[in-house]
């Protein structure tokens, strides 16, 4: 089955091998029989929708999960469903890098190295950690700039996935041999992202595999030597990585998914209303405009338009035509109310609008909720569940629809498609061309080249200030990665 | 930060006698329920006369009533997240009460006007403490706590030890009862049934629950989370002197220390009605069985004649294994 099985010697026993595991939660069955072993050396990129298996998936290959069905056996060992494949698992040196930041915020940088590595020699391991922590990001992210004594929380979203990600392959007393990275490039810039492609590559030359789930196509052809296709919890296609091509694989994964030809000429030279928004750094918008927000994450993008929803929206009263409306990309942080179901995490931002009393309109409220679940494809049976039942990139979906769903005549959009795959991205696009022809403004941060190619006019930051301004041919990758480093070149 | 989301799932599927379990569990007011009602049959053990345990079942509703209007006003905050909480309640519901009765000075003719006036305390109060806690940043554990000394000051200022008697009429209608519940019990119905519409129907109930589980996410869905706050706030003063002249017209008036229990019953029917303390998450019907368990508890103990230390330990024990039970539920909602 594996044809890439160039390793030699004693090397030949699989780290790991699922032997038609299943899980199910109740009545979903999240992933049916699946088979793989993955051997020493190998990267394998995962791919497929949300809510395709993925991380049910990976939970079962580092422990978190016990498989309802089939078996799961660690380095040739016989298989056991005993609830303790976790331990088994870290004995095996397998670490995962979760898609929902799983740091402690509260701790600093190698505290939170400390936890997963439970048995540390006491003597002196803030220094050790410190160090072997700082080895770690210095081997994956050169030129980091990560302090591992400052605490988690003060960093940015995109430290945080980088520290997240040097602490697994961070050196502790058993070696990362298998890492499991979900969705690692999502918050990161492309930079850096290739920076921790580089380093996978050079990680699987001296041995050590790596499960890598991305929703970006060129990542997973740049890194795997195998492919993995997931679809409705089933893996559907397992070769090496050379067999597919870009579009073999987006049909492979059952999206029909056209090609970048939508972004026509006449989107460009569409005439826009009258100047609805202008902040002090000299982020404009008109009337049914896509304006997007570029530069490298973290450099005050988010925080640019959180004034601008802050400054428009009152902590007082909450209008019935609200000014702007906002799509949180940090779903834990700013977006998803966890103790609620989709419908009501849905209507939380057009209760008022759709109510002519005090009182929430429940008629209203499901229709709103049965509109969008079906609008944008919301996956799920009941939207009675709560809100966490759901995977990543349907919560964000949630959280668009709760938006969109409003009259708001601006809408600003912070990074929202993390974790959203293709053919949802494809649709969120169009829905929001049709949205900016109607008149609806759109205020749009993303770290993803193709969707600030999406936009009408971008802005480039650095430094949370606007470094460039570009409108229509201008909006190319080549400019925006020149304004973002122009000036850090020009200080040097 | 989102482990809870794969713990909940990881749970095995069992069916069968946990299957009942499974249903209580999703209604986390059940337990204070049985925990009354196991406190009470335990009591009938040493009480056996019929009389007895319906004047004993008459007797908590009556004490529990006090408890449970303060507690829908706690619950409220508590609701709003970790570190809300209301330590001015029983300095609030003595003030309340003292200018309400000096004012009414016993004149039947002023009940009204006294009730107003009771209204107003806490709403000046209320006013009070959001103002600390918006304008000073104050933490509000710390806020409550120092405006209760001052509202504590006024009431010792303007009482000077006199006891007021509340109008009889007034007295009379606090101590009766109608159609076989005592009044008292009634005023605190009202009041449940008033704070679970809220809850459940309004919009502003949606914004309280949305506030207490992530301020920031609900700032920015549009929620005006100041105003949730201050409505909050002051509407749990308000219940604080509601609560204050009920029971100063039950007793017969008003003195000093009226209001010292109510300080922890109030966050204790709160928790042993499964609200989260965590926020986000209220419930109604809870703090009835909690404000009833609460009193059912002590007169149990006090019928087997225990004494007063093994008493107190006893009812400490009994408390936990309750909130450990009622926590066992996980974060189903």
């Amino acid at each position: 089955m594996v044809e890439n099985q160039n390793v030699i010697g004693t090397e030949e026993v699989p780290i790991i091998t699922l032997g038609d595991a299943g899980v199910s939660f109740g009545p979903v069955q999240a992933l049916k029989g699946a088979c793989l072993s993955i051997m020493a050396g190998e990267c394998i990129g995962v791919v497929g929708h949300n809510g395709a298996g993925k991380s049910t998936l990976v939970n079962v290959i580092n422990g978190r999960l016990t498989p309802t069905s089939g078996d799961v056996s660690y380095d040739g060992a016989q298989s056991v469903a005993d609830f303790r494949n976790a331990q088994r698992a870290r004995e095996s040196g397998i670490r995962s890098v979760f898609q929902e930041l799983s740091l402690c915020p509260n701790l600093t940088v190698l505290e939170n190295y400390r936890i997963p590595y439970r048995n540390m020699p006491i003597k002196g391991w803030r220094k050790n950690a410190a160090s072997a922590v700082l080895a770690s990001l210095d081997a994956v992210f050169p030129d980091h700039g990560i302090d591992p004594y400052s605490v988690v929380a003060d960093l940015p979203i995109a430290d945080r996935q980088m520290v997240e990600i040097a602490i697994a392959f961070a050196r502790r007393d058993i070696d990362a041999r298998l890492v499991i990275l979900d969705e690692p490039t999502s918050s990161l810039d492309g930079a850096i992202a290739d920076q921790l492609l580089a380093y996978i590559k050079k990680f699987c030359a001296s041995g050590g595999s790596i499960i890598f789930i991305s929703h970006m196509m060129g990542e997973i052809f740049d890194v795997a030597s195998r492919i993995v296709v997931l679809k409705d919890g089933t893996i559907i296609e397992n070769d090496a990585a050379q067999n597919f091509t870009r579009d073999g694989l987006v049909d492979a994964m059952g999206h029909v998914a056209p090609d970048d030809q939508t972004r026509g000429a006449d989107t460009k030279r569409r005439d826009f209303g009258d100047e609805v928004l202008r902040m002090e750094n000299g982020l404009n918008a008109c009337q049914g405009e896509v304006v997007g927000l570029a530069g490298l994450a973290g450099h005050g993008q988010a925080e640019a338009l959180a004034k601008c929803f802050l400054e428009r929206t009152s902590d007082w009263s909450a209008s019935r035509n609200p000014a702007v409306v906002f799509v949180a990309g940090d779903r834990s942080r700013d977006g998803v109310m966890p103790l609620w179901s989709i419908m009501r995490n849905l209507t939380l931002q057009t209760l008022v609008e759709f109510s002519r009393t005090f009182l929430v309109d429940r008629k209203a409220e499901q229709n709103i909720a049965r509109t969008w679940h079906e609008k944008i494809g919301i996956k799920t049976d009941d939207l009675n569940n709560p809100i966490l039942s759901l995977s990543g990139g349907n919560q964000q979906k949630v959280l668009f629809s709760r938006a969109l769903a409003s009259s708001a005549p601006i809408v600003i959009m912070d990074d929202p498609m993390r974790g959203v795959d293709v053919g949802t991205k494809k649709e969120v696009y169009r829905m929001i061309r049709s949205e900016a022809e109607k008149g609806r403004t759109f205020l749009w941060y993303s770290t993803e080249t193709d969707e600030i190619l999406e936009c009408d006019r971008v802005f480039v930051f650095r430094d949370s200030e606007i470094t460039a301004e570009l409108k229509g041919d201008e909006i190319t990758e080549e400019n925006m990665l020149r304004a973002s480093f122009e000036m850090q070149e020009a200080g040097e | 930060m989102n482990m809870n989301s794969n713990n909940t799932r990881v749970e095995n599927p069992k069916r069968g006698a946990s299957h009942l379990l499974g249903v209580f569990s999703r209604k986390p007011w059940i337990w204070a329920f049985l925990a009354a009602g196991a406190t009470y049959l335990a009591t009938l053990v040493v009480v056996s006369t019929s009389a007895g345990a319906g004047s004993l079942l008459y007797a908590a509703l009556t004490f529990a009533s006090f408890s449970i209007i303060v507690g829908v006003g706690q619950m409220f905050v508590v609701t709003l997240g970790p570190g809300n909480v209301d330590l001015s309640i029983p300095a609030t519901m003595t003030l309340a009460a003292t200018l309400s009765l000096k004012f009414m000075a016993s004149d039947p003719t002023m009940i009204v006007p006294g009730l107003l006036i009771a209204i107003g305390v806490g709403l000046a109060c209320g006013l009070f403490n959001f103002a600390l806690i918006m304008l000073l940043r104050i933490p509000p554990i710390i806020a409550t706590l120092s405006a209760s000394f001052l509202f504590q000051s006024l009431a010792i200022w303007s009482n000077r030890g006199l006891r007021i008697k509340p109008p009889a009429s007034l007295a009379d209608f606090a101590t009766g009862g109608t159609f076989g519940l005592p009044n008292a019990a009634w005023v605190a119905l009202l009041v449940s049934v008033l704070a679970w519409c809220v809850l459940e129907k309004t919009i502003a109930g949606r914004w309280i629950s949305a506030s207490g589980q992530n301020t920031r996410a609900a700032r920015l869905g549009g929620v005006p989370v100041n105003a949730v706050r201050f409505g909050v706030y002051v509407g749990c003063a308000v219940l604080a002197g509601l609560a204050g002249f009920v029971l100063a017209s039950f007793s017969g008036g008003a003195n000093l220390n009226m209001g010292t229990e109510y300080m922890l019953m109030s966050i204790a029917v709160v928790v042993i009605g499964g609200s989260s303390i965590a926020g986000g998450n209220s419930n109604v019907p809870g703090i009835w069985g909690a404000a009833l368990f609460m009193f059912l508890i002590v007169s149990m103990l006090n019928s087997y004649g225990l004494g007063a230390g093994v008493r107190l330990m006893l009812t400490g024990l009994i408390i936990v294994s309750v909130v450990v039970l009622a926590s066992k539920r996980g974060r189903k909602v």
